[in-house]
């Protein structure tokens, strides 16, 4: 039976916009070029965090943020998900103060999921850090999830409600057919009514496909990993003045991630590393949790990730075409909008309208050097 | 330590020493990196140490390598001590560890010569306190002289398990038994390859040697033993086996295991480069050309860290790589690097001679290549083999995916003790060729890096970024 919905990507968002479409009644195809969770959505640092995005996801990450805490309901799995909760830490008054002002602006749109700290009570959340911190913003909601264990749960579950998963199956050509499109792959060409396309790093090249113009730039956010210590550290911690990223384990090893960039080669699956930027994160470490510098590193590697020149994502149906539409460009913070997304996703096929707001999340809003026009 | 050299040699085994000595004597320029205080590789360990056993005990082999340390002695060669390196980029920069602190180089070649890993010997037990691998206690004996004196079995196959019982016993050392698990098959397979390795037939001569030592000091010497089981309450107490339907059990307080070496393909397989799986030796190979030169521009390989071939073929690859690269950086005429590669590689096939031979009579027994479901595989994250095949039942199709599924692979070892078990298991269990299989993709650093070594990484581009951050914070 031809499937009545081609979802070009099996990462997380893929996965999830082919589960809430099996919710609600079609029987989606997912074509993955590698295997599900090959990339970015499966060796992402595990964040699910409202804390400090950008004001345009802000409804969206809070929606997800409800359906990571009832997870189960949705995919029979927790996805490690733990509610350990995230901070963000002023080391400055001055970086303090700013983060007073977004907490504030924040509170005008309507959203108090942000706490400010002092530094006593940052302490005492995270009695590991260095005494020189001044504040934070504490989302106590906030917390972790294991990646790939949550792309295999999603994986599973769209299986189970009848979608299905072609793994090793690239696109090389997309067509319109009458009342709809041809997929042609490495494995032979598929037809379906709709075409959605959550291709990552490679979902500039998708959209070009279709007709649309997005400025993708794959990057490489790299990510280390360390042996395992004792428990010191409950939250996520993140900083306002440096890049990082920075949560231990429940088996004890700490991740330290957080956006130095690696060079990512996404033609051929490969990543390079750029131990300049990993010193930089070692440098930081040290400088706001100096017990740990003797803590060996065990393993270092970054993922291909989807950039936009404006840092946050594509969503939405085409502007080339009818019944197509646009899930891509998550900008290294996807992970947390997965649940969500997908279920935007899905409202867009069934009905055309979206629950949420995701007017700035538009192809469109990008100037298509080619022609000029917008 | 500077940013930039002509030639940097990783390892100083023969291979590695061989081509630094080779290439300096070209007229190049030549760093060599090595972890160990001293050089000599896993082989020639402590060969300049005034501690060592003497040549009664470890052999006229390993005095061999004295002659290497001495033409490195007298090159011009900067030989780099007490050094890690823990990633090499193809564009050869070479990251390393030494006082603390990590270094960055760029060489204009780089030959690595990292030598071989004895290949995991994985079965129920085999993480008991009391079981070690073969080559652990050969570090011991050449370092420190030390040696078991009662309660010692040495169990597995292989010429390196003959010649480690023959220095015990001329150490003064006592052996329990000696549990041979060569599968009787391998005699038959072995067989046709006996005319080939009579070219060479030194090394046949040694190992007779090695077996006549073994019956004349009356070492209980068991043969085609299977089924293997290392058994004790919190420390080894014994080990179990069957042999010709029958149980038995030798008492024992220390097991040395061992059933060959395999290349150590961390720093290749780190670099992408491709490796083709060796069915005879049933390891990887990283690929190479007959002069040790990769798809990588400017990066060589040489010794068992490209394919087994033992000492004396590591030191004539060695020789290869270092004219081979000279020519490349341009100190040695392509005219003369052809005559004397010509020479060295006539040598080279006439001393890989009886590897076919060694090769199939030492081909290691299947139940070590996939091992029963309630063997631990993944020593780091306590992974069995029945967990990765319960992984393969749930969709899991290869060794990156195990990671995902229960983190084998993911601790400190960086899969160098579980890598090849876990390709052999999904192979087993998914009924697919090796090639298809694949490995674990490594990731940098290769050895552990703690991050304080890391965050005083020293290079030249570094230094200024280092200064704007001091100021910043």
């Amino acid at each position: 039976m031809h499937p009545d919905v081609i979802i070009i990507g099996g990462g997380l968002h893929g996965l999830s916009a082919a589960l809430h479409l099996c919710r609600a009644g079609f029987r989606p195809l997912v074509l993955e070029k590698d295997y599900p969770g090959r990339h970015a959505s499966g060796v992402n640092a595990g964040g699910v965090r409202r804390l400090g995005r950008h004001f345009a996801e802000v409804p969206l990450s809070v929606e997800a943020l409800e359906l990571w805490h009832q997870m189960p309901d949705l995919v029979d799995d927790d996805c490690g998900f733990s509610p350990c909760g995230q901070m963000l830490i002023a080391e400055t008054d001055k970086e303090l103060a700013g983060l007073k002002s977004r907490v504030r602006d924040l509170a005008k749109l309507g959203f108090d999921h942000e706490k400010i700290v002092d530094a006593r009570q940052l302490r005492s959340i995270v009695p590991a850090l260095s005494a020189h911190c001044a504040g934070g913003i504490w989302c106590a909601e906030d917390g972790a999830a294991n990646p790939y264990r949550t792309v295999s749960a999603f994986h599973r579950k769209v299986l189970a409600s009848g979608g299905r998963v072609e793994a090793e199956t690239a696109v090389t050509g997309i067509k319109r057919a009458a009342g709809g499109w041809i997929v042609e792959t490495t494995r032979g060409s598929h037809q379906a009514a709709v075409l959605v396309n959550t291709a990552g790093a490679w979902g500039g090249k998708v959209a070009q496909m279709i007709g649309d113009f997005a400025p993708v730039d794959p990057q490489a956010p790299m990510l280390m990993i360390t042996e395992r210590i004792e428990p010191f550290l409950t939250p996520v911690v993140g900083s306002a003045g440096r890049v990082l990223s920075f949560k231990q384990f429940d088996n004890g090893t700490v991740l330290i991630g957080g956006g130095h960039r690696g060079r990512a080669v996404p033609d051929d699956n490969i990543t390079a590393l750029d131990f300049t930027g990993l010193r930089t994160s070692a440098q930081t470490v040290r400088a706001l949790f100096p017990q740990l510098a003797g803590l060996r590193i065990v393993r270092a590697w970054a993922g291909i990730e989807a950039v936009m020149p404006d840092a946050i994502p594509v969503i939405g149906p085409s502007v080339a075409e009818d019944n197509a539409f646009h899930a891509f460009g998550f900008s290294a913070h996807g992970f947390q909008l997965g649940p969500i997304v997908g279920r935007l996703i899905a409202e867009l096929v069934d009905t055309g309208a979206c629950s949420l707001p995701i007017e700035p999340f538009r192809i469109n809003r990008f100037n298509d050097p080619a022609t000029g026009l917008s | 330590m500077t940013g930039r050299v002509q030639l940097a040699v990783i390892g100083a085994g023969p291979a590695g020493m061989a081509a630094a000595v080779e290439a300096a004597n070209c007229g190049a320029s030549v760093v060599l990196i090595d972890e160990q205080p001293a050089p000599g590789g896993q082989i020639y360990r402590a060969i300049t140490s005034a501690a060592r056993p003497g040549k009664a005990i470890l052999g006229d082999d390993y005095e061999n390598g004295a002659k290497l340390t001495d033409t490195l002695a007298a090159s011009t060669v900067d030989h780099w001590t007490a050094t890690t390196v823990w990633q090499v980029t193809p564009e050869r920069e070479i990251y390393m560890t030494r006082d603390g602190a990590s270094h960055r180089i760029t060489a204009d070649a780089i030959v690595i010569a990292n030598g071989a890993t004895e290949r995991p010997m994985p079965f129920p037990g085999w993480t008991l306190p009391g079981v070690m691998t073969a080559g652990a206690g050969q570090i011991l004996l050449k370092t420190a002289g030390l040696v078991p004196q009662a309660g010692l079995v040495l169990a597995g196959s292989g010429p390196l398990l003959f010649l480690i019982a023959a220095q015990y016993l001329r150490a003064g050392g006592a052996i329990e038994a000696l549990v041979e698990t060569t599968p009787r098959s391998n005699y038959r397979t072995a067989l046709r390859h006996l005319p080939g390795a009579l070219r060479t037939p030194g090394y046949l001569r040694k190992g007779l040697g090695l077996l006549a030592e073994l019956r004349k000091h009356k070492v209980r010497h068991v043969k085609t033993a299977t089924r293997l089981q290392a058994v004790g309450d919190g420390r080894l107490q014994a080990l179990r086996f069957s042999r010709a339907g029958r149980q038995h059990e030798i008492a024992c307080t220390t097991l040395m295991l061992h059933i060959g070496v395999v290349p150590n393909v961390q720093i290749t397989r780190a670099l992408n480069l491709p490796h083709d799986w060796d069915a005879l030796q049933r390891c990887w190979r990283p690929r190479r050309d007959a002069d040790g030169a990769t798809e990588l521009d400017g990066i060589f390989l040489a010794g068992d860290g490209a394919g087994i071939g033992g000492a004396v073929v590591a030191e004539l690859e060695g020789r290869i790589a270092g004219l081979a690269s000279a020519r490349a950086l341009g100190t040695l005429e392509t005219g003369k690097a052809e005559a004397r590669l010509a020479a060295e590689r006539s040598r080279l096939a006439q001393e890989m001679a009886p590897r076919p031979f060694l090769d199939a009579l030492y081909a290691p027994s299947p139940e070590f290549l996939a091992p029963p479901d309630d063997t631990i595989v993944c020593r780091c994250e306590e992974v069995t083999a029945g967990q990765i095949r319960s992984y393969v039942g749930l969709g899991c199709i290869g060794p990156n995916q195990t990671k995902s599924f229960g983190r084998s692979g993911m601790g400190p070892c960086q899969g160098r003790l579980c890598g090849l078990t876990v390709s052999e298991i999904i192979a087993s269990e998914t009924a697919r060729p090796m090639a298809e299989v694949g490995y674990y993709r490594i990731r940098p650093p290769i050895k552990p890096v703690t991050l304080g070594e890391l965050a005083a990484l020293h290079d030249d581009q570094a230094a200024a970024a280092d200064r704007s951050l001091e100021n910043a914070s």
